[in-house]
């Protein structure tokens, strides 16, 4: 089981070096509580609402999410997944990523998207969801959750729910997960 | 030694390590799930052309690689031998060098003469070259489709997925590969898949259906069929190859289905667990009886199944990681 982590983290290549901790664990809870608080605030209830983790950063944050949204609703709500490697408009440049699993159970016609993710930079793994999506249906709309916004859009992209800003110089890195948030550089850059 | 096919040719599985076939596999994996959507198509392909030359007869193997590349969007160029200039005696070179002329990003290959596929890669290094069959040599998307494949039903049973077996479940699995070797393209890609992802691999055939090089290959030579179909885990068969002379090989193809099929008598004794595979075409009755194939433990149907998602992710390894030219 390992060997397929190890395989994947080795072909994406990536390699951190922390220079500080920006959130704890449990100031990543709260965020991601209060997060699903504006959900259901925005929305009313999570009936109509499917909750899409990106792969692979976005998944456990989207099934914490996920659990807090049905603490709040009491009723169950439970969290997809889907991979963009397939979308992307870098594929010519960079390498063909590693692929890992997409899983969403339902036809997403006149469904409220929340797509999940754990850094929202650029902008371009979220137009490559956008697309992905139209391939399930159409959905009534499409909602951005990010644990953290780092800035740099390179596309007319904003975020509907923010954990944290984290204004951030372009050559650092953020590692966002939901064991906290910490600054820093790429090691192999 | 290729360590991922990113943005290379796939001309034979002889030279890939086993992070490479794993690669593919678990990619495979991804493109499983993107045919089981209402929309089975993917961009990852957008604006590429891949030409599809089959210069031999083929159903399967050129129908999934057309359709893998239609399902990751590339443009796909098709050339239908019987009525090309190839009918006038245009040469190899020359269809390639036209077909290039074109703009093209990859070529699928099929051809009766082995070292063809790398001969292409040659005449135009800046394309990549899936090989889909060079003669006697090579078919290295059939070797990673049945690798697949005994990954998935194995995977299956013990319930768990591909994904999270990785390679571990192919060390020291037993597979035994029965039938026309010496012409068989399938057997070597298969054997150098499964050698090379840890399994221990026999093969059984009359003594003129085995290559003469057989003692160099990463295979034991097992002369006592039943005892073989005992040990195995997975019993590969092979078609006897009359296009290729193999009915001179042997004395008729009721000898060869006397000493080499696979028969119901046979298929009684052995494990309930082992899997049957076969490439196809089959010659029912020949190598293999038409109750074997249709019972549970053959699992040819997967097989094929598993064609597209396979030549999906060899597609999009070689050619989506491979910068504009």
């Amino acid at each position: 089981m390992s060997s397929t982590n190890e395989r994947q983290a080795r072909a994406r290549g990536l390699a951190f070096l922390a220079k500080s901790q920006l959130m704890s664990a449990d100031d990543v809870a709260r965020a991601l509580r209060r997060m699903a608080h504006e959900v259901v605030e925005r929305n009313h209830s999570t009936e109509s609402i499917t909750i899409i983790g990106l792969q692979s950063g976005g998944a456990p944050i989207a099934e914490a999410l996920a659990g807090y949204l049905s603490e709040i609703a009491d009723a169950p709500v439970t969290a997809n997944v889907l991979d963009v490697s397939f979308y992307r408009d870098d594929l010519s440049h960079n390498p063909a990523p590693a692929s890992s699993k997409t899983s969403i159970d339902r036809d997403l016609t006149n469904r409220t998207v929340v797509l999940v993710d754990d850094v929202l930079f650029t902008g371009r793994t979220i137009r490559a969801a956008l697309n992905a999506l139209s391939d399930w249906g159409r959905p009534q709309a499409v909602q951005l959750c990010v644990l953290v916004d780092r800035g740099h859009r390179e596309l007319p992209i904003r975020p509907d729910f923010v954990g944290k800003n984290l204004p951030t110089s372009i050559d650092e890195a953020i590692v966002a997960t939901l064991d906290g948030v910490w600054i820093g550089t790429r090691a192999d850059a | 030694m290729i360590t991922s096919i990113r943005g290379q040719s796939l001309l034979s599985l002889d030279e890939l390590s086993r992070d490479a076939m794993l690669e593919v596999l678990d990619t495979a994996e991804s493109f499983v799930e993107v045919n089981r959507r209402t929309i089975k198509k993917v961009p990852a392909l957008k604006g590429r052309v891949v030409a599809s030359l089959f210069f031999e007869e083929s159903t399967r193997t050129r129908l999934s690689f057309e359709t893998a590349a239609k399902r990751l969007s590339a443009d796909v160029l098709s050339l239908a031998v019987a009525s090309s200039s190839v009918k006038k005696g245009e040469s190899l070179r020359d269809t390639i060098a036209t077909i290039d002329a074109l703009g093209i990003d990859a070529v699928v290959l099929r051809h009766r003469s082995s070292g063809a596929a790398l001969q292409v890669s040659r005449y135009v290094p800046h394309v990549r070259v899936i090989n889909a069959g060079d003669g006697q040599h090579q078919h290295p998307t059939q070797g990673l489709l049945d690798a697949f494949t005994i990954r998935q039903v194995l995977s299956e049973r013990r319930g768990t997925t591909g994904l999270e077996s990785g390679g571990e479940l192919f060390v020291g699995l037993r597979i035994l590969i029965v039938g026309d070797i010496r012409h068989s393209r399938v057997a070597r890609s298969d054997i150098a898949a499964y050698s090379t992802l840890g399994a221990e691999v026999r093969v059984c055939a009359p003594g003129t259906l085995l290559p003469d090089d057989v003692d160099r290959w990463p295979v034991t030579v097992a002369d006592d069929f039943e005892a073989s179909l005992e040990w195995a885990d997975v019993v590969g068969l092979l078609r006897l190859q009359a296009e290729r002379g193999s009915g001179a090989y042997v004395p008729s193809l009721d000898e060869f289905t006397f000493t080499h099929g696979l028969t119901v008598e046979r298929f009684a004794s052995i494990r309930p667990e082992t899997l049957i595979m076969h490439p196809g075409p089959m010659n029912r009755g020949v190598e293999v009886d038409s109750r074997v194939v249709d019972s549970s433990s053959a699992i040819v149907e997967q097989q094929v199944a598993n064609g597209v998602p396979i030549r999906m992710a060899v597609l999009y390894l070689s050619v989506a990681g491979s910068g504009e030219s």
